[in-house]
């Protein structure tokens, strides 16, 4: 269903920080992959999401979502077929408005905005009924600024907000990094189960090797701009943080830098 | 000094606070609502004003005229928006561009610097000669304003609007064109400006070419001053924008005592000027020197 062809990102081309970011990366997704992204520092893990959800025009190649070219597209044209969540729990969400609006405003994602009520009754049930899924106390405090809520809350809700509207891909960008070990934890357990219940096609980074085994049913490793490494199935399953290290290692030739990825 | 001089001022402060509370109004929903601090409206607050002056001295209807002004207000805030978001030109510039250009248009539309029109050869709405007359239609009109406001930042678009201020990432995540959403702020804003500026002609009996000259000081003060001293009153939006309003009011009325005190009309602006950066940067520095300990992540 997503299908990226041999895709390049240079930043600041022609300049001394020059930045070959992506370099032909090729990546064909099936309807229902839950694909875990691991990589070192600056390997283009999300250079590679942005790109896909468009923040930036790419330089050469094509992405497609269901055969939809989405590449002539500007960003929130892109935001009909995909759903994200940032590494910044900042990011997600609108501080300023409150949770019911923040979920109405993404309820309506890629949608016409009219001059109809910004939010209706009916959906505040619902919007009620999908925060105590969430099970953090969220629906009694539907009117509260989504500011004063903790990083981990608002990953939470920002999660959720990205699959009100069923996305035909959900991009999470190490939407767990910066939150406490016990709070990501929670984090990813709710995303494992939105992701199971709605069958959604998904790309989540993560730079704990740990989750990107665990989760999901597909792993691939960057490294320098490309997909070094292309895991599925049966092997997946029987992966471990031993083998993947040792694998990169023979892959790139280079020892995995990433002083996150080596501490946790 | 003569007590009854100040007593017999106040009702025409009110008024004027009012009539420039509309423009507070606008210059709320840039710098507040989009965060966009917009500098177009000290030409604005001329072409509204010149728009309706001239219209109306060429008999055109008082309502009417003050459509045109709104819609010409309009204009100058597209093209403001154009350079900002089409043509990526910091807000703060475009804003500046399109002033400096609308005081050449609004001397176009002038004539000359000064154009005059009495209350007695023609149906001004409102007029000082009338001030009670005066303060009551404009109450009416920011009563209209607020309530079309209200509903409208309610609805799926100005919603929109509202998270692109609030967080432009997340905008254009959930699908949002910020660049047309920002447009359509500047556009509105602009618009209520130019309202103001027709009435606010009205009033006065005459449209010159100078008097939107540091508006937009005026408008952060009565923002600022609303904002500080109700904040923490009126949480609801449409009482904010009251606040607002008030903050105008408040403004003309500590104006007139100063101006009673002694001091010199023509220190008036450095005076607005001081009292506005002081304001703006009590919460900086409330943030530098008292700080609570840093923001809380979970």
């Amino acid at each position: 269903m997503l299908k990226l062809e041999k895709i390049s990102k240079t930043f600041n081309p022609g300049t001394i920080n020059e930045k070959k970011a992506l370099r032909g990366v090729s990546l064909t997704l099936e309807d229902g992959d839950f694909v875990t992204v691991i990589g070192g520092n600056g390997a283009g893990k999300s250079t590679l999401l942005n790109a896909v959800a468009g923040v930036w025009p790419i330089d050469e190649g094509t992405i497609l979502i269901d055969d939809i070219n989405l590449t002539p597209l500007p960003e929130h044209r892109r935001a009909r077929y995909i759903g994200r969540v940032f590494q910044d729990p900042m990011m997600g969400t609108a501080a300023d408005m409150w949770i019911e609006e923040n979920m109405a405003l993404s309820a309506r994602r890629g949608e016409r905005r009219t001059l109809k009520r910004g939010i209706t009754a009916a959906e505040r049930e619902g919007y009620r009924r999908a925060l105590a899924g969430l099970g953090l106390g969220l629906e009694d405090r539907m009117t509260s600024k989504v500011g004063l809520l903790s990083g981990g809350q608002r990953q939470a809700l920002t999660l959720l907000m990205a699959s009100l509207k069923r996305p035909r891909l959900l991009l999470l960008d190490e939407h767990t990094a910066a939150l406490d070990p016990k709070t990501a934890a929670k984090v990813l357990e709710a995303t494992d189960r939105i992701v199971s219940q709605g069958n959604l096609t998904t790309i989540m980074i993560t730079h704990n090797m740990k989750d990107a085994i665990a989760h999901g049913n597909r792993l691939i490793m960057m490294h320098e701009g490309q997909i070094i490494l292309d895991i599925r199935g049966e092997e997946k399953r029987r992966l471990t943080v031993d083998a993947l290290l040792r694998q990169f290692e023979r892959v790139s030739g280079e020892e995995f830098a990433s002083d996150q990825a080596l501490l946790s | 000094m003569n007590i009854t001089a100040l007593i017999n001022a106040l009702p025409g402060a009110c008024a004027q606070g009012l009539i420039w509370g509309i423009m507070a109004i606008g210059v709320y929903i840039t710098y507040k609502v989009l965060d966009i601090a917009d500098l177009t409206v000290d030409g604005t607050m001329c072409t509204g004003g010149a728009v309706c002056v001239m219209l109306m001295l060429g008999g055109v209807n008082v309502w009417v005229a003050l459509l045109c002004a709104f819609i010409a207000g309009m204009l100058a805030g597209f093209i403001t928006g154009i350079l900002h978001t089409v043509m990526g030109i910091p807000a703060i510039l475009a804003g500046i561009l399109t002033q400096l250009a609308l005081y050449s248009i609004n001397l176009r539309i002038l004539g000359s610097s000064n154009q005059a029109i009495s209350v007695r050869k023609y149906p001004l709405l409102l007029s000082l000669l009338r001030v009670p007359q005066a303060a009551l239609i404009t109450a009416l009109f920011i009563a209209a304003l607020i309530a079309a406001l209200y509903w409208f930042f309610g609805t799926e678009l100005g919603c929109s609007l509202r998270a692109t201020g609030c967080n432009m990432a997340m905008a254009r995540a959930q699908g949002i064109n910020t660049s047309f959403t920002r447009v359509l702020g500047l556009m509105l804003s602009n618009g209520i400006v130019a309202l103001s500026s027709a009435l606010f002609s009205q009033y006065q009996g005459f449209a010159d070419i100078n008097m939107g000259r540091g508006a937009i000081v005026i408008g952060l003060a009565a923002v600022i001053i609303g904002e500080v001293l109700f904040g923490r009153l009126f949480r609801n939006f449409a009482l904010r924008l009251v606040a607002v309003v008030l903050g105008a009011v408040l403004y003309y009325l500590v104006i007139q005592v100063v101006l009673w005190l002694g001091l010199n009309t023509d220190d008036l602006k450095l005076l607005t000027a001081l009292v506005v950066a002081v304001f703006l940067s009590v919460p900086h520095l409330k943030g530098r020197y008292f700080r609570k300990g840093a923001q809380t992540r979970a």
